[in-house]
């Protein structure tokens, strides 16, 4: 596999506040604003974003992860069980204008899983989507982000990946080609 | 990400120690899943499972149903009493019958030891072992692991005493594989008539007396008078036995030390525990309920996801 550099640190840097300066611009009451990043990646997103939302209009938003790992479609269907991740979302999304974050959108299953999972926590008053990549041109469901990072046209034998400070290290998106002849 | 070694959960003593920390972790997931406003995740909504009770149980029964239904899968249940088994068919045509009903899981109590083994071998199906005669409650024994863990930190090293019928209690011997496995000391106390005599060859201690074993341990798992099961006379009388091994809070108090209180249920207020213990911040017996459902959650998911969907 050969990478590609999407997004280096500064872009990427640049790309978090555009999408923190375009929540802050549609949604009128950020008090009632919430974020919650799909676990496990979107969370990074997620964190990262609500920091910036919080330093450029000095307002707390709720932030929140959800795992989808039991409403997952593909159950059964892998090899090996999907390991599920923690839940934290200490408060009541009832009434709320929620943000579902994730890293890549790529099927729209994640995203779909999410979409159910919340459900559970109450009935918020409107749901919008942030990726930071959009693998476009790919999607199972009809499922479109309301926020979007980077659109990226890629072929399915190609990978993204984010790679986050806090785990990786060093702030970057990726693409993975495939070697050709290979 | 790793699954099950097994394909069946029939004793913890086919478990290896990565199968309960897999079955931990993956209920304390479901146990924040149960404490939501909606208590219900789909994972099994394609899932049907039987509930099998061959001998009468309602806790069991009752938090295994309720572990189904909160995963969505299907649920029938079946009790021996007013049924075939009566009439006298095997306990395979009869699995075999409510299999051709196609049914995924099935959730056994039976009286005999071995049952849920016989039947994994003879029959297609995954099979969940909730009790088998004197031999194996493994649900059982990981709920009460998993509430050591929750409540004190970790299993690895604490010393557990496990008082009471030993003889005839499939808690005991899950309990004692499973708390081996994750690293604990097990001590057994009870009147000699009710410890078998072989079972210091499994590595436990045996005491006979209980200020002893309270003094040792860290945690004291009271078991239940089978009372139902005494046709024999291996002690005089329950006053006599409540008055060697009840667990009492003057027992507790003259301890210099704190002990956790765990008991599988159905309590006999004043025979093995008494009411103040009982209803005391020492025990965590309602927690051990809570838990339970969680455990048996984890133990259906985890065995849900080894069976692959047919098409067509």
């Amino acid at each position: 596999m050969v990478p590609i550099t999407l997004l280096d640190k500064r872009q990427l840097e640049l790309t978090l506040h555009r999408l923190a300066w375009q929540i802050v611009e549609n949604h009128q009451d950020l008090g009632n604003t919430a974020i919650l990043g799909l676990q496990p990646r979107g969370t990074y997103l997620a964190n990262r974003v609500a920091a910036i939302v919080k330093e450029i209009s000095q307002t707390e938003i709720h932030l929140g992860a959800l795992d989808i790992t039991f409403h997952r479609d593909d159950f059964r269907r892998r090899d090996t069980p999907i390991h599920p991740n923690k839940t934290e979302i200490n408060f009541l999304i009832e009434d709320k204008d929620l943000i579902l974050a994730d890293d890549v959108l790529y099927t729209g299953r994640s995203v779909r899983a999410g979409l159910d999972a919340m459900l559970a926590f109450g009935r918020p008053k409107s749901v919008e989507l942030m990726c930071l990549i959009d693998r476009r041109f790919h999607r199972d469901l009809p499922i479109q982000p309301n926020y979007v990072g980077k659109q990226v046209d890629s072929i399915v034998e190609e990978r993204v990946s984010v790679q986050w400070k806090e785990v990786e290290g060093e702030d970057k998106v990726v693409l993975f080609i495939p070697n050709k002849g290979a | 990400m790793s699954s099950l070694s097994v394909n069946h959960l029939l004793g913890i003593a086919e478990l290896q120690p990565e199968d309960i920390r897999l079955i931990f972790d993956t209920a304390k997931n479901f146990k924040e899943v149960i404490n939501r406003p909606i208590k219900k995740v789909p994972s099994l909504r394609d899932i049907t499972v039987a509930n099998l009770f061959f001998e009468n149980s309602t806790r069991t029964k009752l938090s295994f149903e309720l572990a189904e239904k909160r995963l969505s899968a299907d649920v029938v249940n079946f009790s021996a009493s007013g049924s075939s088994v009566k009439k006298g068919e095997t306990l395979i045509d009869t699995v075999n019958n409510v299999l051709a009903m196609k049914v995924d899981m099935v959730v056994m109590r039976h009286p005999n030891p071995g049952a849920p083994y016989f039947l994994a071998e003879n029959v297609n199906t995954c099979v969940v072992n909730a009790g088998d005669g004197t031999h194996e409650h493994p649900t059982q024994a990981l709920l009460d692991a998993f509430s050591i863990e929750q409540h004190t930190g970790s299993v690895k090293g604490k010393k557990v005493v496990i008082v009471g019928d030993i003889l005839h209690s499939r808690v005991a011997l899950s309990n004692i594989y499973c708390l081996q496995k994750l690293g604990a000391e097990v001590m057994v106390c009870g009147p000699k008539t009710l410890i078998p005599r072989h079972i210091h060859e499994l590595g436990v201690l045996v005491s006979n007396n209980l200020d002893e074993a309270l003094q040792w341990c860290d945690v004291a798992n009271m078991l239940r008078i089978q009372i139902e099961r005494q046709r024999d006379k291996y002690f005089p009388s329950l006053r006599e036995y409540s008055m060697m091994f009840g667990l009492t809070l003057e027992r507790l108090e003259a301890l210099n030390k704190e002990i956790t209180v765990m008991h599988p249920g159905p309590i006999n207020r004043g025979v093995e525990i008494s009411s103040d213990v009982a209803d005391s911040d020492h025990a965590i017996i309602l927690e051990q309920v809570e838990n339970g459902v969680a455990i048996r959650m984890a133990v259906l998911y985890l065995l849900a996801s080894k069976i692959k969907p047919q098409n067509g």
